[in-house]
């Protein structure tokens, strides 16, 4: 008997591409949750103006260590200021310092990485022990000592050597990281078939080595913004950071707030959630990215 | 009305017991000292150099009294009375021209050799004509000394070009150390860095942004003293750390003050273990233009500035969480010859009309060309009181369309752009340790005569007014005279008086000996302190 042979109907389904950033939040909805936190934060930063119902430098004796109320939602400080005022643009200055702090370091880091990978050798065995002996000093350390050695610049309201203090601890990390992954970019073709057209040097590593480092990158650009953001903090409790009246999340933590907490806890308990938020939101969109870029976690 | 000297230290003393001062002098139930123990105490700043003659900060005294010797000290629990230190016995002339000090035979620098009135004469030329490269912050205080002579070896005999009501308080001044003349001699600023004094205790070492130490100096001139072993200084700027030593027991003592704020925690916390003493302060801060520098060279600048700030509503709330207390004049108020509150009301920048007064100030700012004038503000890293005040500051004057830059710095960059003129406006200090005109007013006096006027201002007519009240031994007329001189500093305001201090000093009840007064620059020799443990 002769048989029939039927072919099975397989009905393929095209799955829509949706917008990465629906993708992104799909699968990953905590980091969608920190994105939307970090967007809530760049807001409040860039519109303190708008947002913020109180001059954040106005001193009010009227009103001091005065309780969270409709008037002050967080109370106000030892001079009457008021905290959610100062909270908001409190953002501006963390994230401004953050923001730069990590690009400069991330980006410094990134080059120096990819320059070490890509030219190996004595060069990149040089390279590497001036990192370890950085990377050698605990973070908070070598900001603080840097700090001391170049005090403050201010440019537009902004320090600009604390930019630099706290950009210069967080880039041989990257720069460690951004070497392993140049290592294996070094092997491949095209960056033999470039030394074989005969580009140069700066060519080769910024025109071909640097853009695929960019996922890397970006995770840890997210990542060193939290951590920015803390060691500003901590700069600026210890006094070394920015500087009175200019709000700030660390320095709104020290100064009158340690002499006031049991009689005032809101002082230090806002701008204390503040940062707290902005240093999770990060790291958390951080390992979100992360997740999402890397091949080895679709799978 | 003609008072003679000693009235006027009366009057002083009669004051100071109307503000309270005495009654932070308490009789304390000590018993017999006993010998033996290390103090250690918190200095909230460390001093620039060694060297007193040319210091006015606290630093300096709290880091090397103990190591050096007065010719005369101030008797602290007579307060404003002074006594001998070096100084046995002294004699006044009637006409106050000539002034003959008898010293002890049994003081000996720390390197053996033995003090003689050569040491006094050259200390006291370096402070009253400093050679040149030499800083002497007190000259315009000794300017009235003709010439010193030494007719023995414990003699010291002063010549006067006038008589000065004050003088004998100045020679208790404390930053008067003795230094031994040979240094002197072979290195004019050898006391910057060199430490040989006469005093209680000898130099042990000195570890930047760590501590001081000195141990007991056997062969000290005072019999059975000082009582210690010796004395560690731990320098602690941040007041919570100091906060927390003196509540852990690694510090006894911080003898420059403490905030209201932080003197309720230690009490909540430390109970009956921590003893509180509290007085007004002879010290106050103060606001500087830089007049060399545009637009501070235009007195209608530094008049809008002076004017936008509302003291009285600061002095009522900074009382709260800051050392600061009063708002006053030059000097201090409720003293004997400070303005009264109705007087001071009617000078620019106390009036009791903050609005108009800003107003003025904003037209003033309009009429010299600056009407959004930026400057920044130079000041000291210290939080008490320099950062409230700093904030408070730039409070005031953004109220006039004023943009403030405040940058902070650690004391010695701080007191090294104040004296090289590094800044725009800065706050500073009068830091006295009297009430005494001529001491309270020698800041304000012209650049060229007096280098601790921060301003750098010259004026002939206040250099005029300052040696005429320094002269004056009739009470009204010198009162009088000092009114004129502030009229004169307030209308120019070249250097403006922001706030006076109040003075809370916590010490372990372990601690015994030490006596609170109304200055920080009193009574840090240690000689009579003990350890009750």
């Amino acid at each position: 008997m002769a048989g029939s042979v039927t072919q099975p109907t397989v009905n393929y389904k095209i799955r829509k591409r949706r917008h990465p950033l629906l993708e992104f939040a799909a699968a990953q909805p905590l980091g969608a949750i920190s994105g939307v936190a970090i967007l809530v934060m760049l807001f409040g930063g860039v519109f303190s103006e708008l947002i913020a119902p109180y001059d954040p430098f106005e001193i009010d004796f009227g009103a001091m260590l005065a309780a969270p109320s409709p008037e002050h939602l967080m109370g106000t400080d030892a001079f009457g200021r008021d905290i959610f005022s100062r909270v908001i643009y409190g953002a501006r200055t963390a994230l401004t310092i953050g923001f730069f702090s990590s690009l400069m370091g991330c980006t410094t880091g990134a080059v120096v990485g990819v320059a070490s990978a890509y030219f190996g050798g004595r060069t990149d065995m040089i390279i590497q022990r001036f990192i370890d002996v950085i990377l050698s000093f605990p973070i908070i350390v070598l900001a603080l000592v840097v700090v001391a050695m170049l005090g403050r610049n201010q440019i537009a309201g902004v320090d600009v050597n604390l930019i630099f203090a706290i950009a210069i601890p967080v880039m041989p990390k990257v720069a460690r990281v951004v070497r392993a992954a140049s290592l294996t970019i070094r092997e491949m073709p095209y960056i033999d078939a470039a030394r074989a057209a005969g580009f140069t040097h700066t060519r080769i590593i910024f025109r071909h080595m640097v853009p695929n480092v960019a996922a890397p990158f970006l995770i840890m650009f997210t990542a060193y913004v939290a951590q920015a953001i803390l060691l500003e903090a901590s700069l600026s409790f210890l006094g070394l950071g920015v500087t009175e009246p200019t709000p700030a999340w660390g320095l709104m933590l020290s100064g009158n707030a340690s002499d006031f907490y049991r009689e005032a806890p809101w002082m230090i308990l806002f701008p204390g959630v503040a940062i707290s938020v902005a240093v999770f939101a990060f790291n958390l969109f951080g390992d979100s990215l992360r997740d999402w870029l890397d091949p080895k976690f679709k799978v | 009305m003609r008072t003679n000297r000693r009235d006027f230290m009366k009057a002083a003393a009669f004051t100071a017991a109307g503000l309270g001062l005495l009654d932070a002098m308490p009789a304390r139930a000590q018993g017999a000292p006993k010998r033996g123990g290390t103090l250690t105490f918190a200095i909230s700043a460390e001093t620039p150099h060694y060297d007193a003659h040319g210091s006015d900060t606290f630093a300096t005294l709290h880091f090397g009294a103990p190591f050096y010797s007065t010719l005369l000290q101030f008797d602290l629990a007579n307060y404003p009375k002074v006594k001998g230190d070096l100084a046995t016995s002294w004699d006044v002339a009637p006409d106050l021209m000539k002034y003959t000090f008898k010293l002890t035979p049994n003081a000996v620098f720390h390197d053996g050799t033995p003090l003689t009135s050569a040491d006094v004469k050259a200390t006291y030329e370096r402070l009253r004509n400093p050679p040149t490269g030499v800083v002497s912050t007190r000259k315009a205080t000794f300017e009235d000394i003709a010439s010193i002579e030494t007719p023995d070896a414990t003699t010291v005999v002063f010549n006067m070009k006038a008589g000065n009501p004050a003088m004998l308080e100045h020679f208790a001044s404390p930053w008067n150390w003795i230094y031994k003349a040979a240094l002197l001699a072979a290195e004019p600023n050898g006391p910057r860095t060199k430490i040989i004094g006469t005093g209680a205790f000898t130099f042990g070492e000195h570890v930047k942004g760590s501590h001081v130490t000195g141990a007991r100096f056997d062969k000290y001139f005072k019999s059975g003293m000082p009582y210690l072993d010796g004395f560690r200084g731990v320098f602690m700027t941040q007041p919570a750390a100091m906060l927390n030593a003196l509540q852990g027991g690694q510090v006894q003592a911080e003898f420059r003050g403490v905030s209201p704020a932080e003197r309720d925690r230690l009490v909540q916390v430390m109970g009956d273990k921590i003893r509180i003493e509290e007085s007004s302060w002879t010290l106050n801060l103060m606001v500087v233009f830089n007049t060399e520098k545009k637009p501070f060279d235009d007195p209608r600048v530094r008049r809008a500035l002076h004017m936008a700030i509302d003291r009285r509503a600061g002095a009522a709330g900074l009382a709260r969480t800051a050392v600061l207390r009063d708002a006053g004049g030059l000097i201090r108020p409720g003293s004997p010859f400070a303005m009264k509150d109705e007087d001071l009301s009617k000078l620019p920048g106390f009036g009791r009309d903050i609005k108009a007064a800003r107003a003025e100030a904003r037209k003033l700012l309009k009429d010299a060309g600056v009407p959004n004038l930026t400057f920044t503000l130079h000041n000291r890293n210290l939080a008490q009181p320099y950062t409230p005040a700093g904030i408070f500051l730039v409070d005031q004057w953004r109220q006039i369309g004023v943009n403030v830059e405040h940058r902070q710095s650690e004391t010695s960059p701080y007191l090294a752009g104040m004296s090289s003129g590094n800044f725009d406006v800065a706050i500073d200090f009068s830091n006295l340790f009297m009430d005494e005109p001529s001491l309270a007013l020698a800041k304000y006096v012209s650049f060229n005569r007096a280098p601790e006027n921060r301003s750098r201002a010259i004026d002939a007519e206040l250099d005029r007014l300052y040696a005429a009240q320094s002269h004056e031994r009739d009470f009204k007329k010198r009162f009088d005279l000092i009114r004129a001189f502030e009229k004169r500093a307030f209308e120019q305001a070249y250097q403006v008086p922001l706030l006076w201090w109040y003075r809370i000093v916590p010490t372990h009840k372990t601690v015994v000996g030490w006596q609170m007064s109304p200055s920080h620059n009193l009574g840090q020799d240690l000689t009579a302190v003990w350890l009750n443990t």
